[in-house]
């Protein structure tokens, strides 16, 4: 693909994850918006009364380590695609 | 998609678990398989999982105002097919459970079964045909990664349905498709832009690899 097509994509990509951020401007977690959907099926299960019967062994402590933890979580995926990409590409064209 | 620790009841985690632990195995024996074969596709086997590894910690906002992350699984089931992707998908499993609390230890075999062996089996089938039909391999791997990650929230759904049919079946599956997989429709598309991406950059780097793997149209190959 041209990279002008590439760029576009990525374009449409940032427009489709940023709009429901214009979209509910204003709001927030209080008033039940971008809540995960994990917990809101939690939430469900609950309300058919079933308790969870087992909870996890361990949880980050606080919100900071959570996102610490998925930040971890992303910079290894993207150490590791840049790295072969980065190699790849400097491998040059196959013959 | 993640069904959190604790909240299936025990015989459904024992049933998923079964399943999942004969498509895992299955899947580590063809890693085998492939690895012995073609050596260099270790380092596309390390990219496929590395992209699961990525997006699946992105909590992308969705126009229904709630939050979820897309799964990254398309793009090892076009290439190294379901099984494999099953294997790729319980390390991110396992982290995600181990460390953030996402997902669970007894819930593993449920998640396992909808992320990574619906969500790669339909993308897999859908690569497949549509290749096979001489359809251009990025637009196939647009639609295999869109309906993979999908139909991965779709059977989320299902597998809360059949532990919770309260009221009725029809009812709790309502209520879970609209919680999941109307949220995810946004997010499916964006991993299937995401996957167009890194899949156009692999054609062009690695050309005659994907071709040994099988995973080009005929007419690319």
């Amino acid at each position: 693909m041209k990279t002008s097509t590439l760029i576009i994509l990525a374009v449409v990509c940032i427009i489709l994850f940023v709009a429901p951020l214009i979209m509910f401007s204003g709001h927030g977690e209080d008033d039940g918006y971008f809540g995960g959907a994990d917990d809101a099926a939690g939430e469900a299960i609950e309300k058919t009364g079933f308790e969870p019967w087992f909870s996890s062994i361990w949880e980050p402590p606080s919100g900071e380590i959570e996102s610490l933890l998925f930040a971890l979580q992303a910079a290894i995926g993207a150490i590791i695609i840049g790295y072969f990409f980065g190699y790849w590409r400097g491998q040059g064209k196959e013959e | 998609m993640h069904i959190m620790e604790g909240y299936l009841p025990l015989t459904w985690c024992i049933i998923w678990f079964v399943i999942s632990l004969a498509v895992v195995a299955f899947g580590i024996y063809q890693i085998k398989k492939i690895v012995d074969e073609t050596p260099e596709s270790k380092a596309l086997l390390a990219v496929s999982g590395a992209f699961m590894f990525i997006l699946s910690s992105l909590k992308l906002p969705s126009v229904t105002g709630s939050c979820s992350h897309p799964c990254g699984n398309g793009l090892g089931a076009a290439l190294f097919g379901p099984a494999v992707t099953a294997v790729l998908a319980t390390i991110v499993l396992l982290f995600q459970a181990l460390l953030l609390a996402h997902g669970g230890l007894t819930t593993l075999g449920a998640n396992i079964f909808s992320m990574g062996i619906v969500g790669p089996v339909v993308a897999w089938l859908v690569y497949k045909g549509l290749t096979k039909a001489n359809i251009s391999s990025t637009i196939a791997i647009f639609f295999a990664a869109f309906l993979g990650d999908l139909l991965t929230y779709v059977a989320t759904s299902f597998q809360l349905a059949f532990a919770f049919p309260a009221p009725t079946f029809a009812g709790a599956l309502t209520n879970f498709l609209t919680i999941f997989a109307v949220t995810q429709i946004p997010l499916a598309i964006g991993e299937g832009i995401l996957t167009v991406i890194i899949w156009d950059r692999l054609k062009a780097y690695k050309p005659k690899l994907l071709d040994k793997l099988g995973a080009l149209a005929p007419n690319e190959a």
